[in-house]
């Protein structure tokens, strides 16, 4: 399913290339216009949504495993509100212009405001931390988005741009993008796959977890460090994707139950299969114009995600 | 603290928590205060005695221009859109039992700012507060009926909500993406949610729907007391559980909707006033939650009209950036 | 005088029923302790009791009267359920909670007559809870907590008390206040007593009526000392056991033969 969304995402655009000849842009390269379209826009905006998918069903993954939430997701730290403030304020005022150039500024943001939040969430000694840190990553949301608008209520040229950057878009990112997360996605991803056995044995409840000799809160902040390289990597290369995180380990938990060492790369592989996928679907609904692969997620996300949890067993975390 | 205060008369017996009583005393005062200043202060200053005289109808002719016909509608509308989204607030946290529920996270708000964006940026038609009261109330429909199932849960409620405010709000970013900018520009002040120019058209429809719904939520307030102890509990004690949900929750949805109409999408007020209020009264209040609400949005806007006029920050910034602060201060109280 | 009654009663939640059929007549002013293994459907009959789940076939009779066409407050007024662990709201008093079951009492116009006072301040003594009335619910030990709801089931001032599991939570002592507690309301108070019990030798000391349920149905009923015996706790719990005279109260008492350690028993 994989590699079919891949093929697809490098073939079909507003302008279309035959799967033959996208294999052929690789192995005979010939210089044609199909060709280069293919090697120089498509390989790099493939590889971004790759990377921003997985990247995106890891953290939410992640996430609501270590706080034992259902709602837990990307969003939730006030990590893409930081991000979207960074942007805003590298268009408004440093005059930055180009899509690949905001990614390092919201690779910042992300992380100044996660570790903001986590400074004052995580000192809680007593009660449940996931309820105490939600609230703060909230708040703190709130308090940037505020800000954000502060500027963008002013500053026309701005919001003018800053338009598209919000729904989430992994169009026009060229190589660079890529590689300024990969390491950032990578090294998240890393410590999602070694995380699957403490949080088995977090979901059992935190007393449970410390009797079974498990160390909480070093857990928690060795998954939440994972959870802001992530979910930091994906704002900072597509923008504030919404859905993907939340919705994608709830299907990866049907699938392959309540183990989370595999709950984990099952919500890697959907969450890229589901981001190339939509992108692809972004490019064919309103062709020759593009929707933001941010807007297809939810518009097809949305009713999934509905469905899922009109079921008669809701899954319990 | 457990103090209670019991007043009877005849067959009639009331009972407050004292704590609770005096802080709901104190938010009151303090919006009539708040109403007096935002009347008072601004270009053309007026003494808080004259804005008094005036409302009791004792003004000049220039006074009673500046204090009936713009400044007041717009203190009014502030500290009704308040009140009211203080109200839905606690509802939606009461009812479905979760400390992040409220009417933005579940989408009511995003449902009627959707409709009025697509009315500002697609058409030339002057009906936003209609579209944005439509919107909402499409939206507290659709949740409820998709998350019903024998019943309405609270956990699945929020969760429907979350698919509904997301479809919602990712309509809003395409329509933002889809028009001219201009056109963005104005459907952007209407989200972020601004008082300029609201005049008694905006009171009106606010101040009915206020005066009739918080009462019936007041009466029904016990009954939300008795649902926090889980719907087993309350309805051996005699509450119809889901029939008192679908009035309570019916009854944010249309404050929700209301608000949103008058002032756009101010978010954070409905979210932020019920914590802030439960935390100084130390119990479930509505009143000390419409209050706060009130309190919130009345500041928001006079330090908007005069930290640098002549521009005015819209009330939607402020009311986050003003409460975001106390209420991380509460957070950190708390644990201590 | 409340009556209570199943007659024919079948529940489901959409598979098979829990409940199969189900005749029952609860007596008034007596205690009636419900017994089974565990998923025979014991508590689920308690809830379809106090109308909290509509049955799939037959009815269920409060003083006569099929219970789902009185109002809640009627019913409430009636009869009282207490939940096996039911949750409450952050910060909550025990006063408060207590407070809570006039809740069926009251009126908009009529919330804290002086009955209310007087029935909050019997429940909180009655249940030893009036020391802790002014602490947080969420503060307080697991007994206590207990206690405290009872409080509130008992501040509703039912003539009729249904309760799944009252003991749980609570150490030995604890357990036998509560039960001790409901005995005297039915032998002073004339209340009417159903419970849903694990221990099925509590359940022999404190029932009038015993109530075997398996596999949906009512095995058996009646005293505990006519009907409880070897081939009863063989059937009821699939279990071995000795059933003998208790030295205390003369009620049938179970001694499980174990399949290990029970060398002596043999012999």
């Amino acid at each position: 399913m994989l590699a079919f969304s891949v093929l697809a995402s490098l073939a079909i655009g507003s302008k279309s290339v035959p799967f033959a000849e996208v294999i052929r842009a690789f192995t005979a390269y010939d210089g044609s216009d199909a060709h280069a379209i293919v090697r120089d826009l498509r390989v790099p905006r493939t590889e971004v949504g790759l990377l921003v998918g997985a990247a995106l069903g890891a953290a939410g993954a992640l996430m609501q495993g270590a706080t034992r939430n259902a709602l837990a997701e990307p969003g939730i730290l006030g990590i893409n509100a930081g991000a979207s403030f960074a942007v805003v304020l590298a268009i408004s005022v440093l005059n930055v212009g180009s899509t690949p150039a905001y990614t390092g500024f919201a690779l910042a943001g992300a992380a100044i405001v996660a570790i903001a939040v986590f400074a004052l969430g995580a000192t809680t000694r007593k009660g449940p931390a996931g309820v105490t840190l939600a609230l703060a990553g909230s708040v703190m949301a709130a308090l940037l988005i505020a800000l954000t608008s502060a500027v963008l209520v002013f500053d026309a040229r701005t919001l003018d741009e800053f338009r598209f950057w919000i729904v989430g878009s992994i169009g026009g990112r060229d190589g660079s993008v890529a590689l300024t997360v990969l390491p950032v996605i990578a090294a998240g991803l890393v410590i999602a796959f070694a995380a699957g056995h403490s949080l088995n044995t977090l979901a059992l409840g935190d007393e449970v977890a410390r009797s079974l000799g498990q160390h909480v809160g070093r857990t928690r902040a060795a998954v939440s460090l994972g959870f802001v390289l992530l979910a930091g990597g994906a704002v900072a290369a597509a923008g504030p994707v919404a859905f993907v995180g939340l919705a994608v380990p709830h299907v990866a938990r049907i699938l392959a139950g309540p183990d989370y060492r595999w709950i984990v790369p099952y919500s890697v592989l959907l969450g890229a299969v589901l981001l190339l996928a939509a992108d692809v679907v972004g490019r064919v609904l309103v062709r020759p114009a593009e929707m933001g692969v941010g807007i297809v997620t939810v518009l097809v996300g949305a009713p999934f995600f509905v469905w899922l949890v009109r079921r008669p067993k809701l899954v319990a975390l | 603290m457990s103090q209670r205060i019991t007043v009877r008369a005849g067959g009639v017996s009331l009972r407050f928590h004292a704590r609770s009583a005096a802080v709901t005393t104190a938010l009151f005062v303090a919006m009539l205060a708040g109403l007096v200043a935002s009347v008072a202060v601004g270009e053309f200053a007026i003494p808080p005695a004259d804005v008094v005289n005036t409302l009791v109808g004792a003004g000049d002719q220039a006074t009673n221009f500046v204090v009936l016909d713009l400044r007041l509608p717009r203190a009014l509308t502030g500290l009704l859109v308040g009140a009211a989204l203080g109200v839905a607030g606690a509802i939606f946290q009461d009812v479905t039992r979760n400390p992040l529920a409220s009417p933005d996270v579940v989408g009511i708000a995003s449902g009627g700012s959707l409709a009025a964006v697509a009315l500002i940026v697609f058409t030339e038609v002057e009906a936003v507060p209609l579209a944005a009261l439509a919107g909402s109330l499409t939206a507290g429909a659709l949740l409820y009926v998709l998350a019903w199932r024998g019943g309405v849960q609270g956990f699945r409620l929020v969760l429907v909500g979350i698919g509904v405010a997301a479809f919602a709000n990712a309509g809003i970013s395409y329509v933002l993406t889809r028009g001219r900018i201009f056109e963005v520009e104005t459907a952007y002040v209407w989200l972020v949610g601004s008082l300029n120019g609201r005049s008694w058209d905006q009171v009106w429809p606010l101040a009915v729907g206020v005066g009739v719904l918080v009462p019936v939520i007041l009466a029904l307030s016990r009954r939300v007391a008795v649902l926090g102890l889980g719907d087993d509990v309350a309805r051996s004690l005699g509450v119809g559980v889901e029939r008192s949900r679908l009035l309570l929750l019916g009854a944010a949805v249309l404050l929700t909707g209301l608000a949103v109409s008058a002032a756009g999408m101010v978010s954070f007020v409905a979210f932020v006033a019920p914590h802030i209020a439960r935390r100084l009264t130390r119990s479930t209040s509505m009143l000390a939650a419409a209050g706060c609400g009130a309190v919130l949005v009345l500041s928001a806007d006079l330090i908007g009209r005069t930290l640098s006029p002549p521009t005015e920050i819209p009330v939607g910034i402020l009311t986050s950036i003003i409460a975001a602060p106390y209420f991380l201060l509460l957070l950190r109280r708390a644990r201590a | 005088m409340s009556s209570l009654e199943a007659r024919d009663l079948r529940v489901g939640y959409g598979g098979p029923d829990v409940v199969a059929g189900l005749d029952l007549v609860i007596r008034p002013e007596q205690i009636t302790a419900i017994v089974g293994a565990n998923g025979c459907g014991k508590s689920t009959l308690l809830r379809a009791l106090a109308r909290l789940i509509t049955p799939t076939g037959g009815s269920v009779l409060l003083d006569g009267q099929e219970i789902r066409t009185l109002s809640s407050k009627a019913v409430a007024k009636r009869l009282g359920l207490l939940p096996q662990s039911p949750t409450a709201p952050e910060n909550l008093t025990v006063e408060d909670l207590v407070a809570r079951g006039r809740y069926p009492h009251q009126g908009l116009f009529r919330q804290w007559s002086p009955t209310d006072e007087q029935a909050v301040e019997e429940a909180l003594a009655a249940t030893a809870t009036t020391d802790l009335r002014a602490r947080p619910l969420d503060e307080l030990s697991g007994g206590q907590r207990q206690r405290a709801w009872i409080a509130m089931a008992l501040a509703q001032q039912t003539e009729l008390l249904l309760l799944d599991e009252p003991t749980t939570y609570l150490d030995l002592a604890h357990q036998i206040d509560v039960l001790d507690l409901l005995d005297g309301l039915v032998a002073e108070r004339g209340r009417t007593v159903v419970m849903v019990l694990h221990d099925i030798n509590q359940a022999c000391r404190y029932a009038d009526q015993l109530v075997a349920v398996r596999d949906g149905r009512v095995h058996a009923a009646g005293a505990p000392g006519e009907i409880v015996d070897d081939r009863f706790i063989g059937d009821v719990f699939g279990l071995e056991a000795r059933v003998v005279e208790d030295p205390v109260t003369g009620t049938p008492l179970c001694l499980p033969i174990a399949q290990r350690r029970s060398t002596r028993c043999a012999s």
